[in-house]
C-alpha cells in the first residue's frame, strides 16, 4: 500500500500523509485485533468484540472510499480492488474464527491456506492431471480445429451460410452434458475430459475466425486486389491479421469453458486425481478446507491463463484500436 | 444474414433457400455422419455379441446389427429419436419415465436461479454506476470472476446450503443464480455507462434527479446491453442447474439423468436426455430472443 505515498504529487504533503494513515493504519490495526483473545475464538464474542469490529469495518470502509478517490494512475484502481479484495479475506478470517463457524459452511481462509500448503503435492498431481494434460491439450486441439476449419470453408460461402447458425447456436446447448459419453469412449483417464474440452472450444473458435476473416474492410481488399495479390498472400497478409483480434477473444473465452468442461467432466468420473475429482470426493467427505483449495489452485489457472493471453493480445494485435489506446 | 437497408430484401422464398437450403445440408451431412459412426464404432461389440459366431453373415447383417443394440456405444439417430418418443408418449407427465418431466424439473431451477441472478445482476450494476468505490472496488473482482470456473464452486454451495437445511430447487437455484449474474452485471455496467456526455447533460439542464436520469435515460440506453448478457445468463444458469443435479444425487432432472445414465451404461438413454437439454437449451434462449425483439421494437426503425 505504500505507492499511495509517491503518487499523489499535487496533493498537499499533510493530506497525502492522513490518507497514507487512512488507507494503511487500519490494516496494522486489523493485524494487531487478530491477535486479541477476543478475536481468536479464545473468549466467547460479547459487545466489545462487536463494537471493535464495526469500528473497523467503518475505517477499512473509509480507507478503500479515499484509496477510490484516487485519480491519475491506472495503478490506483488495481491498488483499490487489491484493499478491497485484503479486507474481504480479512473480515472472513476474523468473523469465522471469532464466530467458530463450522468449517463445512465456511472455513477460514487461513486454513485453507494450511491445507494448500499441506497438500501441495496432490493438489500438484491434480494440476497436473487437469490443467496440463486435459485442458492444454483439449483447449489446444479444439481452437486449432476451429481456426483451421474456419480457414478451410473460406471460400465456400454455401458451407458457412449452412455451418455458423448452427455453430453459433450449441453456445446455447449445455454440451458438457457429453462428458459420460466421452468418458464411455475414451476411458477414465483425461482422453475423456480433453476431448469435452475439444467440443467446447471448437465452436466458439470456428465463429469467431469466421467472423474474423470478415472483418477487413472493402477498401483494404481491394488495395491488395489492386497489388494482383492472391487469395493465399491477401488471407495471409490482410485477412488473417484482421482475424487476430477476435481469435484471440475466442481463446480467452475458450479457456475458461476449457476449465470448467474439464472440471465439470471429472465430476462424471475420473481416475484418482484431477481437480475436479478432488473437488467432488472431498465435497462429499465434507473436507472443505481441500475442496476451497482445490477451487483455489482452478481460480488462480483461470486467471493466469486470461492475463497471459492479454499479454499475448498486446504483442501480436498491438495495432488494433481496442489494444493500442491501454499502455 | 446480414440484409442492408439500401437493398430491398429478397423475396421469402429465396430467402429460405439461400439460408435455409445450407443449414438442411449441413444437417443433413451430420446425421449421416452419425449413422456412419454408429456403423463403425458398434461394429466390434456388434459382433461380439449379436451376430452368430458360428454362421456366415453378411455386411448388411452387420449394418442392421450396430443399429439396433441394446446398449450401443453410439445409439442411431433414429433410436435415439425412439427413445424419446415412447418416453414423452408412453408415460404420463408426472412420471420420472418421461423425460418432460426431468426438463420440467431442470427447467424450473434454471428459471428461479436467472430471475434471481438477473434481479441481483441489475441492483448490483445500479449500485456500482452511482458509486465510485464500487466501481473501483468491486466491478475488478467481478470481471476478474468471468475468467475463474465459478462452476468449481457448485460441490462448495451444494454442501453448504445442504448443512443448512435447504434442499430440492434451492441449491440449484443458487449455482443458476450465480451463473447468471456476473454477465448480466458486467453488461449492465457497461449499459449504464452508454448514454453520451450530450444526453447525461441534458438530464442535468433538465434538473432530473439520479433516479430520473437513471429511469429514463440510463436503463433505455441499457437495454440492448441487457438482452445479449440475459441469453448468455440464461444458457450459462441452465448448465449451471444440470450440474448442480450431479453430486447431490438428485433423482429428478436432466443432469441426474445422465449421471444415472453413465452409471448403468444406458447409452440411449443419455443421448435422449442431451438431446432434450439441447432443445432445453435452444427453447429457453429462443424464448429470450423473442422478449428481446418485443422489447426493441420499436427502436429497429430509428
Amino acid at each position: 500500500m505504500s505507492t499511495a505515498g509517491p503518487a499523489a504529487s499535487p496533493r498537499s504533503e499533510p493530506r497525502r500523509q492522513r490518507s497514507f494513515l487512512l488507507i494503511v493504519g487500519p490494516l496494522v490495526l486489523g493485524a494487531l485485533f487478530l491477535m486479541a483473545p477476543m478475536a481468536n475464538g479464545q473468549q466467547p464474542v460479547g459487545t466489545t468484540f462487536w463494537v471493535a469490529t464495526l469500528a473497523l469495518a467503518a475505517l477499512a470502509v473509509a480507507g478503500i472510499r479515499r484509496m477510490a478517490g484516487f485519480e491519475g494512475r491506472p495503478l490506483y484502481a488495481t491498488l483499490t480492488a487489491a484493499l478491497f479484495g485484503v479486507w474481504v479475506v480479512y473480515f472472513w478470517q476474523l468473523l469465522t474464527v471469532a464466530l467458530a463457524v463450522p468449517q463445512v459452511l465456511l472455513p477460514a481462509p487461513w486454513l485453507i491456506v494450511l491445507s494448500l500448503v499441506e497438500n501441495l503435492s496432490r493438489l500438484g498431481n491434480d494440476f497436473t492431471q487437469t490443467v496440463v494434460k486435459a485442458v492444454i491439450i483439449g483447449w489446444v486441439l479444439g481452437s486449432g480445429l476451429g481456426f483451421l476449419v474456419a480457414v478451410a470453408i473460406d471460400r465456400m460461402p454455401f458451407l458457412q451460410r449452412g455451418l455458423l447458425p448452427i455453430a453459433s447456436l450449441t453456445s446455447t446447448i449445455p454440451l458438457v452434458g457429453v462428458a459420460p459419453i466421452a468418458v464411455m469412449w475414451f476411458g477414465f483417464d483425461w482422453p475423456s475430459k480433453a476431448a469435452v474440452v475439444v467440443l467446447m472450444t471448437f465452436f466458439p473458435m470456428l465463429v469467431s475466425t469466421l467472423a474474423g476473416l470478415q472483418a477487413s474492410n472493402r477498401l483494404e481488399r481491394e488495395l491488395m486486389h489492386s497489388y494482383a495479390a492472391s487469395y493465399g498472400r491477401t488471407l495471409w497478409s490482410l485477412r488473417l491479421p484482421a482475424a487476430l483480434p477476435f481469435m484471440i477473444g475466442a481463446l480467452k473465452v475458450n479457456a475458461t469453458l476449457a476449465l470448467i468442461g474439464a472440471i465439470v467432466a471429472e465430476f462424471f468420473g475420473s481416475p484418482t486425481s484431477g481437480l475436479g475429482f478432488r473437488i467432488s470426493t472431498e465435497a462429499t467427505k465434507m473436507n472443505m478446507t481441500l475442496v476451497w483449495a482445490a477451487v483455489v489452485v482452478a481460480a488462480v489457472t483461470g486467471s493466469v491463463a486470461y492475463a497471459l493471453l492479454v499479454a499475448l493480445e498486446r504483442r501480436v494485435a498491438f495495432w488494433h484500436p481496442s489494444v493500442r489506446g491501454k499502455k | 444474414m446480414a440484409t442492408t437497408t439500401s437493398l430491398p430484401a429478397p423475396p421469402l422464398g429465396q430467402r429460405l433457400v439461400q439460408q435455409g437450403l445450407p443449414v438442411l445440408v449441413v444437417l443433413g451431412a451430420i446425421v449421416l455422419l452419425w449413422y456412419g459412426l454408429t456403423v463403425w464404432l458398434n461394429a466390434a461389440g456388434a459382433i461380439e455379441r449379436v451376430l452368430p459366431s458360428d454362421s456366415p453373415w453378411t455386411w448388411q447383417d452387420l449394418v442392421a446389427a450396430t443399429m439396433d443394440m441394446q446398449r450401443p456405444v453410439m445409439p442411431a439417430p433414429h433410436q435415439v429419436a425412439t427413445d424419446l418418443y415412447t418416453s414423452l408418449t408412453g408415460n404420463p407427465l408426472d412420471s420420472p419415465r418421461n423425460l418432460l418431466f426431468h426438463v420440467a424439473v431442470t427447467a424450473q431451477s434454471t428459471l428461479v436461479g436467472f430471475v434471481m441472478g438477473t434481479v441481483l445482476g441489475l441492483v448490483l450494476s445500479v449500485c456500482i454506476v452511482h458509486s465510485r468505490t464500487l466501481d473501483r472496488a468491486l466491478l475488478p473482482w467481478i470481471v476478474a470472476s468471468q475468467s475463474v470456473p465459478v462452476l468449481a464452486i457448485a460441490p462448495i454451495v451444494l454442501v453448504i446450503l445442504g448443512s443448512m437445511g435447504l434442499a430440492g430447487v434451492a441449491p440449484k437455484a443458487v449455482i443458476a443464480m450465480y451463473l447468471c449474474f456476473f454477465p448480466v452485471t458486467v453488461a449492465m455496467v457497461q449499459g449504464l455507462r452508454s448514454p453520451q456526455v450530450i444526453e447525461t447533460e441534458m438530464m442535468h439542464t433538465y434538473a432530473a434527479s439520479r433516479w430520473q436520469a437513471l429511469w429514463m435515460l440510463r436503463l433505455p440506453a441499457a437495454l440492448p446491453f441487457l438482452f445479449p448478457a440475459l441469453r448468455v445468463g440464461i444458457a450459462a444458469g441452465l448448465v449451471g442447474a444440470m450440474v448442480a443435479e450431479l453430486p447431490t444425487g438428485a433423482q429428478a432432472g436432466l443432469g441426474a439423468r445422465l449421471l444415472t445414465g453413465s452409471y448403468y451404461g444406458q447409452t440411449v438413454q443419455i443421448w435422449s436426455a442431451l438431446v432434450m437439454s439441447a432443445l432445453l437449451g435452444l427453447v429457453l434462449t429462443a424464448i429470450m430472443a423473442g422478449i428481446e425483439t418485443l422489447a426493441l421494437r420499436h427502436r429497429r426503425q430509428a
